[in-house]
């Protein structure tokens, strides 16, 4: 698991509190928690709630990363999932980008809480983020790009 | 990111080690799956050493409780901290399982 590619930079005085963040991973959901890690330690670095690092970036972040390698790319090793973060003072961005065609977001998305889902074993990863996200997006820009926000007092 | 089984009494305890995610949960459900093939009834899952757990990390517990229940027996899950507690609230399977705040007492709750 040595080809994870990241750019990361300390885009301005650590004052500002803002940094940004790039990586690149091939698909094969063994990167998920390392790249999970690299996220969650930026999002503690900027003073983000315990609970936004501990529960709500990882969680989010981990459904649109599986979701990108089993969905849209199919598990294919030759096809890659981007994933930007940027965080600021007010907010954490996250896109992650993989090379399928896209789906219906509002279509895709079930309430697994009702009585007839609560036994699935499925269904539950769009819900997550949902729940666990201030904006959940989705849009293509050469492929299926998703856009979680979560803004730091929420 | 590891399991580990042991057996008090006659209950099967497995502790969940670092996260429970897409990539390691077909471990723990194997793991249990092979408990229960020997005919072990009683399964306690431990989160006290966990950080996250996926929506597939979920789906497995869902299904290992089905599996479990058709089989005659039981499971039940111990020491989830309040942010795991909040993850299970949100799906509502809080109503699912049975949860006990400490192993001491999901292991008296048999």
């Amino acid at each position: 698991m040595t080809d994870i590619r990241s750019r990361g930079e300390d885009a301005a005085p650590l004052g500002e509190l803002r940094i940004a963040l790039e990586v690149s991973i091939p698909s094969d959901v063994r990167y998920i928690e390392r790249v999970v890690e690299i996220v969650r330690s930026q999002c503690m670095a900027v003073l983000f709630a315990p609970r936004h690092c501990a529960l709500n970036v990882p969680v989010a972040l981990s459904e649109a990363l599986s979701n990108a390698i089993l969905y849209g790319n199919g598990e294919d090793p030759e096809k890659h999932v981007r994933v930007r973060a940027q965080v600021d003072d007010e907010q954490l961005v996250l896109e992650v980008a993989d090379e399928g065609t896209g789906f219906d977001l509002e279509e895709e998305t079930n309430d697994p809480t009702q009585l007839e889902n609560i036994e699935r074993e499925d269904g539950r990863g769009l819900f997550l983020m949902q729940q666990l996200m201030d904006r959940v997006e989705r849009f293509d820009d050469h492929g299926n790009v998703i856009r979680l926000t979560l803004k730091r007092g929420s | 990111m590891s399991f580990s089984i042991k057996k008090q009494g006659d209950i099967v305890v497995v502790d969940v080690e670092g996260q429970l995610i897409v990539g390691n949960r077909q471990e723990l459900k194997q793991k249990v799956l092979d408990e229960l093939e020997k005919g072990e009834k009683k399964f306690l899952i431990d989160f006290s050493q966990t950080g996250y757990i996926d929506s597939s990390g979920l789906g497995v517990l869902v299904s290992l409780s089905k599996k479990i229940r058709e089989q005659g027996g039981e499971l039940r899950l111990a020491n989830l901290n309040d942010d795991l507690k909040t993850l299970f609230e949100l799906t509502k399977l809080d109503t699912l399982f049975q949860i006990a705040d400490t192993r001491e007492r999901a292991l008296e709750s048999f």
